[in-house]
């Protein structure tokens, strides 16, 4: 990374949060936003607890329940049915309120999955640190902000002294430029990008994402594609600050006001990337050559256009990436050669800290509008958060759901891990919103395809995957 | 956190790309609040049948791999979810080291706060070092930290990179946070002058 010169994104948020530089080169780098949820941090609160210590910073903390939500029935803690799902959910209030952390309550309309509130609440802001113990904190990258995922041991360890022990990371280049193609999205993009790079192309890295693609997506687009940053294995993603993120601010719960947000705007306009700085990567896409893309196995890489076909395993010369193939093809119960749009699928979910926003639902119902979900198919929607609820019900999106046979649930990261209710039964094939398609990830022996919302819509409709081109 | 000196120790050979943490320990596993006892459930899908019965192909349910120490795997082990369970329950089967081509971030991490040394070699060398795990029960691989070397079980030493800093920490037993408290006065003054410099920076607190 570059210190003097040009300077990238990252280059510039980095510097200006380095403590202290150690004589490795290591840094101790302060965090300015915690977002804490109850399955990564009961160890760190009791490791705390162990050696006598307080929260350096809880008023740059914030701490909510997402995980192990029931998504139907009551949402009060005592009434979840799962024991250890209850104890982890009521082990964070206890924990909460002993270390003095805010806190949003389960029955709050703001609750919702961690990666969706920050932005909403405007607690997510340019050229800040945020860390969360959670992989999809690179999700908050949208907002040009720095944020990547820690393990519990540094969720203490910021706790603890607000700062982390970091290696500066190498800067990659993702630029996609022209127009989206009919019937394509910001998933679209992001799984193209990681079919391209494949899932460890980002190693070490974090990717700034630029071009007038990018440029021209909404907010919400822009947190599908940094949120999968991580499915590349990039440490985050980002995307500079513009008038569309500065318009996105204005005005949200915990974001700058009045004079305050005139001088932060400032400051953000001199975020974005210098002329002629250096990155260590380059990598380039064409938007025209993106078509809606759904993913065939067990990792988010391994990906087709929906027009396309299972590969095979046999075509691949190397033996170690033949027999991972080969798995996936067996695990998913595919045939080589097989076209996407010829599987039938049992579960679709519209939902996670991916494509859990407003504009993910109005794409879903724009397709399932006048339209029935198929026979023997169960089509869950659940919103990322008790605000986007709020927002699709006012304008009636939950009412074009539910006619269409869909089921309008409450927020919850739900069947993108199963850690509530929400699961797959061994060898049912889901259409999904989410973000991993790993072997079990949605249940024992599930199978899942990783696609858009407007897929996924259209393969409730259709019962199989469908190109959605041909139904809007 | 225990120290990580020399290491004397079977390793399980993983020829596999992407080892990612579901595979590691699926998200069911993750509703606990303590980091003891994962180790019954380390690699669940791989080790274990639908009735919880051992599958015998399964390189860890085999003598003398079961009490293997090290890991040898391919490309991009750990990737995926940011689960700290996955080196609690690594740790408490008994691995202390993992060897790979490279390793997804976040894993690469974690394992260092829980005394477990992953060790970057190329995939070349790592396909030799999973030829050496066939030869049986008195094949050992050694791993010593302080000379950054893995040694063969023919001799041959094998030279890793690895940071100043996390070699100490992890050669000492180091507790990441007391390290950093010591800069306690350099924490104090930056948080001085961001409040100065970037006042609107809102809390939190509602």
């Amino acid at each position: 990374m570059s210190t003097s010169g040009p300077r990238t994104l990252f280059d510039k948020i980095w510097a200006s949060h380095v403590v202290e530089r150690l004589p490795d080169g290591t840094c101790i780098l302060y965090i300015d936003r915690h977002l804490v949820h109850e399955v990564t941090s009961p160890q760190a609160f009791e490791g705390l607890r162990m050696a006598g210590r307080k929260l350096r910073r809880p008023d740059m903390t914030i701490a909510v329940a997402d995980h192990n939500i029931p998504t139907v029935g009551s949402r009060i803690p005592a009434d979840i049915k799962e024991e250890d799902s209850r104890i982890q959910v009521e082990t964070l209030e206890k924990n909460v309120k002993e270390f003095g952390v805010p806190y949003i309550p389960i029955l709050d309309v703001r609750q919702g999955i961690v990666h969706i509130i920050g932005p909403e609440l405007g607690l997510s802001l340019p050229g800040t640190t945020i860390v969360c113990g959670d992989s999809h904190t690179s999700t908050h990258g949208a907002l040009g902000a720095l944020a990547f995922g820690i393990g519990t041991s540094e969720v203490e360890h910021v706790m603890a002294t607000q700062t982390l022990l970091q290696n500066p990371a190498k800067n990659m280049q993702i630029d996609v430029s022209g127009t989206l193609g009919f019937g394509c999205s910001a998933k679209d993009i992001v799984l193209a990008i990681i079919g391209k790079i494949t899932t460890a192309g980002g190693n070490g890295h974090v990717i700034e994402y630029t071009g007038d693609t990018i440029r021209a997506l909404d907010i919400a687009g822009r947190c599908t594609v940094s949120n999968m940053s991580i499915e590349a294995g990039a440490k985050a993603g980002l995307i500079a600050p513009d008038q569309t993120t500065f318009d996105y601010l204005r005005g949200r719960e915990f974001a700058p006001k009045g004079d305050d947000f005139e001088r932060a705007v400032a400051y953000w306009k001199t975020l974005p990337t210098d002329a002629g700085a250096h990155y260590d990567t380059i990598v380039r896409l064409s938007a025209s050559d993106i078509a809606p893309m759904v993913t065939w196995g067990t990792t988010p890489g391994a990906v087709v256009p929906v027009t396309g076909v299972v590969p095979n395993p046999m075509d691949e010369p190397d033996e170690g990436k033949r027999a991972q193939l080969q798995r996936m093809v067996e695990y998913m119960a595919l045939t080589p050669g097989q076209h996407m749009t010829d599987l039938g699928i049992d579960v679709v979910f519209i939902g996670s800290c991916t494509n859990g926003r407003i504009e993910d639902i109005r794409a879903a119902a724009a397709v399932a509008k006048g339209r029935r979900v198929a026979a023997g198919v169960q089509a869950l929607v659940v919103p990322g958060s008790g605000l986007v609820k709020r927002q699709a019900e006012e304008e009636g999106l939950d009412r074009i759901l539910l006619e269409a046979g869909f089921e309008w649930r409450d927020p919850c990261c739900s069947m993108c891990l199963g850690m509530n209710p929400d699961k797959l039964t061994p060898g049912q094939r889901s259409a999904s919103t989410s973000n991993r398609n790993f072997e079990g990830r949605q249940g024992p022996n599930g199978r899942t395809h990783l696609l858009s919302p407007a897929m996924a819509a259209a393969a409730a409709v259709t019962g199989r995957l469908t190109d959605v081109r041909q139904l809007v | 956190m225990d120290a990580f000196t020399t290491l004397t120790a079977i390793a399980a050979p993983m020829p596999m790309q992407n080892i990612d943490t579901d595979k590691i320990i699926p998200a069911r596993f993750l509703k606990t609040i303590k980091r003891s006892g994962l180790g019954i459930h380390l690699f669940d899908p791989l080790r274990f049948d639908k009735d919880g019965n051992e599958k015998p192909d399964f390189i860890l349910n085999q003598e003398p791999y079961r009490k293997a120490q090290v890991i040898i795997a391919h490309e991009n082990f750990g990737c995926g979810s940011s689960r700290e369970h996955a080196p609690w329950a690594l740790l408490d089967f008994g691995i202390r080291a993992i060897i790979a081509p490279d390793f997804a971030d976040i894993f690469y991490n974690n394992s260092f706060k829980n005394g477990i040394l992953p060790i970057r070699l190329p995939r070349a060398v790592c396909d030799q070092l999973i030829d050496d795990t066939k030869m049986g029960g008195n094949a050992r691989v050694t791993i010593d930290l302080a000379r950054q070397v893995v040694i063969r079980p023919n001799g041959e030493e094998i030279g890793f990179e690895i940071d100043a800093f996390r070699k100490h920490s992890m050669l000492n037993g180091l507790d990441d946070i007391g390290q950093t408290l010591q800069h306690d006065k350099k924490i104090d003054s930056f948080e001085a002058d961001r409040a100065a410099n970037q006042p609107w920076l809102p809390s939190t607190a509602a």
